[in-house]
């Protein structure tokens, strides 16, 4: 049940990967066969990202992940196209790979706007098209956030970058093979995805960066990637992403509303426990993800006893991370401290089962009463 | 993470609860850091017969909040003011050192429990009770 965290990679997408460890291990960029078996493989996973997304083959750069993904838009836009402008707009619920890469952009000199969120987590797009200056290079917004699931309005924001002629960035990485994508419809230039998002491996993602959108690189070295990113490729990842992105995208019609209805089925009994709240859209949200806050307790607790169930989920209260700050995304959304300390994620999964939501339907409330039980917040009616 | 004890405590927590007519009363953290724990005493010729909590945190808080009372049980007051939060750590076999603060607050609600007693029965309080440092973050209502 926390699927947005990591998935497993597939069977069949292992199968994939496996010849290119020790078998087909040439290098692509090797000229004799198994370098070109190699290249050729590249390609033709590099065929099916574009596929999935409407995009070209030669617009998709293989990196090791989301967050280099993240990191290699807003940097190689920025010092691309320093001279036209150093303003940046982005949203104050995005990833930490933007939000620290767009921090440590304004120590060198840039500007970085960070929009607010409504409650549900959405950002306005008059608020984008306000946010725009002169001297604004790139808009960067996500496609749908990975603590509460909220889904935003980005054609839309897409149309007015692409009107005041600005990059346009979304960092997708939640929402590819969950939700249908097109880029060219939806007027992005640059999208991030990561393979372990949607049954593939880890360590490897893509850049999406549309042709003619000025760039600089941010890995030096041989001529890989048409030279944008140096390298030797990482076969066996870039195959299994590949294979990946293709299954998810021909699974998507059947497995979204699967999701959605477990999703749906958790939510609408999770919110019959007292003092309970959805975080996020309550409609425009990724099929997979639930987040609700429990007032009077603490996510951690709430973690460590649905494991001793056996059941995986997230919190976006502090006491779990290593900061001790409680998730950004809530509180950009308003949800006061005290109350996103009890926040839970679940995010449901192709294994998941109407069984596996029943059993988690059975233990979560028993887990939460046990908590408010021990809490000197609970309200006496509520113990 | 977690030790095996702090797992036991925060699974099985000892002295769960409230005391009725309770002799001290000590309430330590802000629910905007994410920790707060009350411990409830019953005194008797200042030796500390029972002692009960409510802890609002992560499992680290809950497990400190169970060993300190357990640990405090039987003891004089004096015995128990001298209970430091490193030794409630290593009760539990040791806490990840994000998680110390939560050692801090059974320490800290102890010395306000403490206090409670002390004040209530004409006596001074022993010290100042330490601003909050629970919370590790800067958070308006703590104090860091």
């Amino acid at each position: 049940m926390d699927h947005a965290a990591t998935t497993y990679a597939a069977p069949e997408v292992v199968a994939e990967m496996l010849p290119y460890f020790s078998e087909k291990f040439g290098n692509p960029s090797s000229v004799y066969n198994i370098g070109q078996e190699n290249k050729t493989a590249v390609d033709a996973a590099r065929a099916k990202v574009a596929a999935a997304i409407n995009a070209e083959p030669n617009e998709i750069y293989f990196t090791a992940g989301g967050s280099e993904s993240d990191n290699w838009a807003l940097k190689g836009v920025a010092f691309a196209n320093s001279r036209k402008g150093k303003h940046i707009i982005t949203t104050a619920i995005e990833h930490h790979a933007i939000l620290h890469a767009g921090e440590w952009l304004q120590s060198q000199g840039f500007e970085v706007t960070y929009l607010p969120v409504d409650k549900f987590g959405v950002v306005s797009v008059t608020d984008v098209e306000k946010a725009i200056r002169p001297d604004t290079i790139l808009i960067s917004v996500m496609y749908a956030n990975n603590e509460v699931g909220t889904i935003q309005p980005i054609k839309e924001i897409g149309s007015i970058a692409k009107a005041h002629n600005i990059y346009f960035h979304t960092d997708a990485v939640q929402a590819v093979g969950h939700v249908p994508i097109d880029v060219k419809a939806e007027h992005i230039d640059m999208l991030s995805l990561s393979g372990h998002k949607f049954y593939g491996p880890k360590g490897v993602g893509a850049l999406y960066i549309k042709k003619g959108v000025r760039i600089q690189n941010l890995i030096h070295g041989g001529a890989q990637e048409s030279k944008h990113r140096a390298g030797t490729e990482n076969v066996p990842g870039i195959v299994g992403l590949g294979v990946a992105i293709e299954r998810a995208v021909q699974k998507m019609p059947v497995e979204a509303p699967r999701l959605a209805r477990m999703r749906d089925r958790l939510t609408a009994e999770l919110l019959k426990i007292p003092a309970s709240h959805l975080n996020g859209h309550p409609t425009q949200r990724l099929p997979n993800n639930v987040n609700i806050t429990f007032e009077y307790i603490e996510g951690e607790g709430i973690l460590l006893l649905l494991n001793m169930f056996g059941i995986c989920a997230s919190t976006g209260s502090a006491c779990n991370s290593a900061s001790l700050e409680p998730s950004h995304v809530l509180t950009a959304m308003g949800v006061p401290h005290e109350i996103s300390h009890g926040s839970v994620r679940l995010t449901v999964g192709e294994r998941n089962t109407d069984e596996d939501v029943k059993y988690v339907l059975e233990k979560l409330p028993e887990i939460i009463h046990k908590l408010r039980s021990m809490s000197p917040l609970t309200p006496k009616e509520l113990k | 993470m977690y030790s095996e004890k702090v797992m036991d405590h925060f699974m099985n927590p000892r002295n769960v609860g409230t005391i009725d007519n309770p002799d001290g009363v000590g309430e330590e953290g802000n629910p905007s850091c994410g920790d707060i724990m009350k411990m409830y005493l019953k005194v008797e010729n200042d030796v500390i017969l029972d002692a009960k909590f409510q802890t609002f945190g992560c499992g680290a808080a809950i497990a400190s909040s169970s060993m300190a009372t357990e640990m405090i049980k039987g003891k004089t007051l004096e015995e128990a003011w001298q209970l430091s939060n490193k030794a409630v750590a290593e009760a539990l076999d040791g806490l990840p050192p994000i998680k110390m603060h939560c050692s801090v607050l059974a320490e800290e609600t102890i010395h306000k429990a403490i206090n409670d007693y002390l004040v209530k029965t004409g006596r001074e309080p022993w010290g100042e009770p330490a601003a909050c440092s629970t919370c590790g973050h800067d958070c308006d209502t703590c104090g860091e």
